[in-house]
């Protein structure tokens, strides 16, 4: 069941579209995630959802409201994680939680809530003094506090090292299996594949496609690469002629040939035959940035 | 909206320098002034007032407007720059109460600050407590006030929490300058003496009401005026974001 419904949403600064015409649907228990490079305003689209901003087009619904007009319902309903959000420096951890947890009516209580997110020992620091991942952290419990149906969080690890973005990664399952619905606003790839149940993937205010991650990755399926390095240059139209290989790349001393079919076979035996020996030689499956070339033309660049 | 106060009265005691210089600085400086015998001799040329009497009413409005043109539109203008005030419109509480609560934490503080100079003047220099109470009262409070929205003011329309510091670094000048902290009042051309008398925080009424009669109704209504149009413009104009 759908409980984010947005349709043809259209969003202007000044003269410039940031979203233009994006629908989507978010189902009840699903980690959403909206996809794209910078500035292809998945931030702007999640404001709109929020009514943070005012959309210049569309309709949104979360969970039956309209964000503009039941914006107090809203709030009560949806746990937000704003992309660029700090807290007064000198506030310490535990009276952040329980001044916020003051504004509703209903709160979780925040001391298993950072217990949940390891941040028990934490209760008496100053938000100055955390890590950014703790930060994080922080700025997750403020998003549950409210006991909301649905969390947005956006660009969530952002500025993390790799473990602490991991941690967070399980911390953001724990949330949809306590049953929360998460839309997760990212520009990394491998998050939005880890972490997704299905993905928005926008480009330039654009929705390219809306699929599960397997789904888009499946848009480009049998399409494979093989990567090696030849220890005796030859000639890579040899390659081309191939009826498998649609496309051969020289990435310095490295080939990078994609194609369909068995590939693999049919590069290594042409390379038998001209006795060529291939160092280093990689298959690779079809991921989710391939997903993205072959839908917007262009590479996804961070 | 109580919790809110009180967590922002607990971040503002966190901060030594707000601290230092809104609570302790105006006591300090009585004692510095009044540590020069020839400041605490009464002399015959202000009917027989010592200038630190005469001055008392100027260490009122340095902590006025230390909190009102200094703190205030600091905090403000940063809580806005690091979306704090963005973070509170996410929960059902407007982001409004946590200015509302700054001013709160203003008349907190000011009243913090004037009940120790009071003391001690009473106690170390024998000057009286204020003559006219609710007067003295009243265009403290007005005072403060005042202050404040002129504060928010300036946090409404600078972009950045720099340029709200530059902005409130002039109008926090002009207000010491013309309530005597650079130069003594009575040392100042009569027309400079008569401006003061009706900016904010009246410099003229806190003086009469501590040690004259009657604050004149007039130089408490101006900023009562003012609290309400600068006020007023703030809220109409503030930029959340
Ligand atoms: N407040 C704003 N005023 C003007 N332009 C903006 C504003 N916020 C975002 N933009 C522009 O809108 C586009 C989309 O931005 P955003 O939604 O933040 O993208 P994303 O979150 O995908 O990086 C960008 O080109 C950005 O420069
Ligand atoms: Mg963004």
């Amino acid at each position: 069941m759908a409980i984010i419904e947005v349709v043809d949403l259209v969003k202007r600064y000044d003269r410039k579209v940031a979203v233009d015409g994006v629908s989507f649907t978010v189902d009840e228990g699903e980690i959403f995630g909206i996809l794209g490079p910078n500035g292809a305003g998945k931030t702007t689209t999640v404001e709109c959802v929020e009514g943070l901003r005012s959309p210049d087009g569309g309709t949104i619904r979360v969970d039956g409201l309209d964000p503009q007009r039941d914006r107090v319902k809203l709030r009560t309903r949806l746990g937000v994680q704003l992309q660029q959000s700090e807290l007064p420096d000198r506030i310490r951890v535990g009276e952040a939680l329980d001044l916020y947890a003051s504004f509703y009516r209903d709160s979780a209580d925040w001391r298993e809530l950072l217990a949940r997110l390891d941040l028990a020992d934490r209760v008496r620091t100053e938000y100055r003094k955390l890590s950014g991942g703790q930060k994080q952290r922080v700025s997750i419990a403020l998003a549950l506090i409210g006991k909301p149906k649905v969390a947005v969080l956006d660009e969530l690890t952002t500025g993390l090292d790799p473990q602490a973005r991991r941690d967070t990664w399980s911390l953001v399952e724990q949330i949809r299996d306590s049953g929360v619905t998460v839309v997760l606003v990212t520009h990394f790839m491998e998050e939005a594949e880890r972490l997704c149940d299905r993905i928005a993937l926008i480009d330039a205010g654009r929705l390219v496609a809306v699929d599960s991650p397997a789904g888009l990755v499946s848009r480009v399926d049998g399409e494979q690469r093989v990567r090696f390095r030849p220890a005796t240059p030859f000639d890579v139209a040899l390659l081309e002629e191939l009826p498998e290989v649609s496309k051969v790349e020289e990435h310095g001393p490295q080939l990078v040939v994609t194609g369909t079919g068995n590939l693999l076979h049919a590069v290594t035996s042409m390379l038998a035959r001209n006795h060529v020996v291939a160092a280093d030689l990689r298959i690779e499956q079809a991921g989710l940035d391939d997903a993205f070339i072959r839908l917007t033309g262009r590479t996804f660049t961070e | 909206m109580l919790k809110i106060v009180n967590t922002e009265w607990k971040l503002f005691l966190r901060e030594p320098s707000m601290v230092v210089f809104a609570i302790l600085f105006p006591t300090i400086l009585l004692l510095v002034l009044g540590a020069i015998p020839a400041l605490r001799t009464p002399d015959p040329q202000f009917g027989n007032l010592r200038f630190i009497d005469a001055y008392v009413s100027t260490l009122v409005v340095i902590a006025l407007a230390f909190l009102g043109l200094n703190k205030l539109p600091a905090t403000v203008a940063t809580y806005r720059e690091k979306g704090v005030l963005r973070r509170f419109s996410t929960t059902p509480v407007h982001p409004a109460r946590l200015l509302i609560a700054q001013v709160v934490v203003n008349v907190i503080a000011g009243a913090t600050s004037l009940v120790l100079l009071m003391l001690v003047c009473r106690l170390v220099f024998d000057i009286d407590l204020p003559h006219h109470p609710v007067g003295f009262l009243v265009t403290c409070l007005l005072g403060m006030l005042s202050l404040s929205a002129l504060g928010l003011l300036i946090a409404a329309w600078a972009p950045n929490a720099r340029s709200a510091g530059g902005w409130a670094t002039v109008v926090f000048m002009l207000v010491m300058f013309f309530g005597g902290a650079y130069l003594p009042r009575f040392l100042m051309p009569e027309f400079l003496i008569r401006v003061g008398e009706y900016l904010p925080p009246g410099v003229e009424a806190l003086q009469e009401s501590w040690l004259g009669v009657a604050p004149d109704p007039v130089q408490v209504g101006v900023p009562a005026l003012i609290t309400l149009v600068a006020g007023t413009v703030a809220a109409k104009s503030f930029r959340w974001e």
